[in-house]
């Protein structure tokens, strides 16, 4: 029974590893922009997909990582270029809207190319899993715990020791206030743009090798990241990050212990909880976005 | 009153007339039931993107639960008349009320919120609705559907027949029209339009916001479950595949295209949405051999964000091109007399 829980553990862990990147990129964007991108989780797809061709080209796996990275980074920027942009000024109505259309459209695209195959990816390293308590730790969980922890760190970094960081976070706490300062929002919104969809791409290339990856995987993974965020309250960075974590072994439980087939309800269960009953977040501080 | 009265005389003179006549006429000159039952179908969606356009296009929200409303209301039809044996007029009656009371619920903590919330809590509860459709195999029968639900009938008269069906069905949606056009020229239709215009200044003209956005989302969810319950009975069987999160988008997408806001803009977007489904339907096998229908999921995006982008009012907005800009009017006037 012990080494069942810590199994369970340990599985929801590494999916609440990757809910909590996805949350993460959607708070940031949500922060600085004000739009709540609900393409999110197709760049997760995108990213994961571009692997596996990239990877049928006989590269070695940290290249494959890199390229889809930049590539899906640089689709974020485009898009962002190209729609909300162009679109910018208009209501928070109209760009959920866009960003709807943006996920259906990519989902498309992704079903053109890729089709309706599942596809696996290779591990990041090889060997067997790791025993842990009597419980088996895949290798690839550990990379996923990496890249959480570098993403926190470089974001860490990036907030507190660099320029632009810093002009992000002036536009977060008072929009107004930062263009007054010469910070152009523009840039700020494409900036976002580009790593949400590099973290996106980071996140589907490093779950695919435990998870199979297919076209229409995306929207769920989308969703699950704003059930991660709204537990954090939607607009704190940790609170997604421990949002996304919890969800993960929340689910891995509810899946393990009562019913597969629930598993996706119960997220769906916790997210309607949180907005009806505690809209400002399980956890972290209550800090409403400046207008 | 005067006023509002005037308006009532404005429509009954020429929109609602028009319809009225489609409606007379249609039936005169044609007999297939391909059309009727495309009728009946453009109509339930119509009814649909009136309250979703209410919804959006006045209270400034917007809903990607829709389609589990519009399921709800169906399966409350389908299990009140075949497991309960309800009276179907009832059961109906039933379909429109149980998800206005979910609406109720759903809304009333989360309109208080920034406008994001609800379509955060509309998308999970969609989602939600649709695994119970599929998962609850004792109620609602599973993935497999129910089956055998009867007529609607009024008295002894049944509505059998897709003409009976594709009359019932308009003359409901000509009804809705005329009352959300008096609605909207009435004086919650005028605090409804401030609100989109700015909360701050309606609330500082002394509206209450939140119940106004309340009452428009629950209105738009009675109207869904209205037409779930219609299509039940029209369909006489159900399953869960119509009323997936992909058809809450359809009608997000209807709204958008005919127009937000607009008189026209519910019928023509479901009009066209439904055109263009079955455009698709022929199209796209040919350009590409072999390919199921998720395609058109590529066309419906690129079209929902290029409209969001390029023409925000929809395609009722599109008339304003052919009218000669009061500017330029002037303009030419001042150069002629000069």
């Amino acid at each position: 029974m012990g080494e069942q829980l810590l199994q369970l553990l340990f599985t929801g862990l590494t999916l609440g590893s990757i809910y909590s990147i996805i949350a993460l990129t959607l708070v940031t964007t949500f922060n600085v922009t004000g739009i709540l991108n609900l393409a999110q989780g197709e760049f997760v797809v995108i990213g994961a997909l571009l692997a596996v061709s990239l990877q049928g080209t006989g590269m070695p796996m940290i290249a494959v990582f890199i390229v889809s990275v930049i590539l899906v980074a640089i689709l974020g920027g485009l898009l962002e270029r190209l729609t909300i942009y162009r679109a910018r000024g208009a209501s928070n109505l109209s760009m959920l809207i866009i960003t709807i259309g943006l996920s259906i459209s990519l989902r498309g695209l992704a079903l053109l190319i890729w089709g309706t195959e599942t596809y696996s990816l290779p591990a990041f390293s090889e060997g067997g899993s790791i025993i842990v308590g009597g419980a088996a730790l895949n290798p690839q969980s550990i990379w996923i715990f990496a890249l959480v922890a570098v993403t926190l760190t470089g974001l860490y970094g990036f907030f507190g020791h660099t320029f632009w960081g810093k002009a992000v976070k002036a536009s977060v706490y008072n929009q107004t206030g930062a263009r007054l300062q010469g910070i152009n929002l523009n840039t700020i919104s494409f900036l976002a743009f580009v790593a949400a969809g590099g973290l996106g791409a980071a996140a589907g290339v490093s779950i695919g090798p435990i998870t199979m990856v297919t076209y229409d995987m995306g929207f769920m993974l989308g969703v699950k990241g704003f059930v991660a965020a709204a537990i954090g309250g939607l607009s704190n960075v940790g609170g997604a990050v421990i949002g996304g974590i919890l969800l993960g072994i929340l689910e891995s439980f509810s899946s393990g212990l009562i019913s597969s087939g629930l598993k996706d309800a119960i997220s769906m269960i916790i997210l309607l909880g949180v907005l009806l009953f505690r809209p400002e977040g399980i956890i972290g501080a209550i800090r409403e976005r400046k207008i | 009153m005067k006023e509002r009265h005037g308006y009532k005389m404005k429509l009954k003179n020429h929109r609602g007339f028009i319809l009225l006549l489609l409606l007379l006429i249609i039936p005169l000159v044609a007999d297939s039931n391909y059309l009727y039952s495309t009728l009946v179908i453009i109509g339930l969606y119509a009814i649909i993107v009136q309250g979703l356009g209410i919804l959006m296009g006045y209270a400034g929200q917007i809903s990607f639960g829709h389609a589990a409303f519009f399921g709800l209301g169906g399966y409350t039809a389908a299990i009140l008349t075949t497991r309960f044996q309800w009276p179907t007029l009832l059961a109906l009656l039933a379909s429109a009320i149980l998800p206005g009371i979910i609406a109720g619920l759903i809304g009333r903590q989360t309109l208080k919120l920034r406008e994001l919330y609800l379509a955060l809590a509309t998308l999970s509860f969609g989602i939600l609705v649709h695994i119970i459709f599929n998962e609850g195999r004792e109620l609602t029968g599973g993935p497999s559907g129910m089956s055998g639900i009867p007529n609607l009938s009024i008295g002894s008269f049944q509505f059998d027949s897709d003409q009976k069906f594709y009359m019932l069905v308009w003359l409901i949606l000509l009804m809705l029209l005329i009352g959300i056009y008096n609605l909207v020229h009435s004086r919650t239709g005028r605090a409804l339009c401030s609100i989109r215009e700015s909360e701050y200044a309606a609330e500082n003209a002394g509206i209450d916001c939140a119940r106004l956005k309340l009452h428009a989302f629950i209105f738009s969810a009675l109207l869904a479950g209205l037409a779930g319950g219609l299509y039940a009975f029209y369909v006489t069987f159900i399953s869960p595949s119509p009323f997936s999160f992909h058809t809450s988008v359809q009608f997000v997408l209807m709204a958008v295209i005919g127009g937000l806001g607009t008189f026209w803009g519910p019928v023509i977007g479901a009009v066209v949405v439904v055109a263009l489904n079955e455009l698709l339907r022929e199209i796209v096998p040919l350009l590409i051999p072999g390919a199921g229908g998720e395609y058109q999921i590529i066309i419906y995006g690129v079209i929902l964000v290029g409209l969001m982008i390029f023409q925000p009012k929809g395609l009722s907005g599109i008339g304003q091109y052919f009218r000669i800009p009061l500017k330029k009017q002037l303009k030419t006037d001042v150069k002629i007399r000069g």
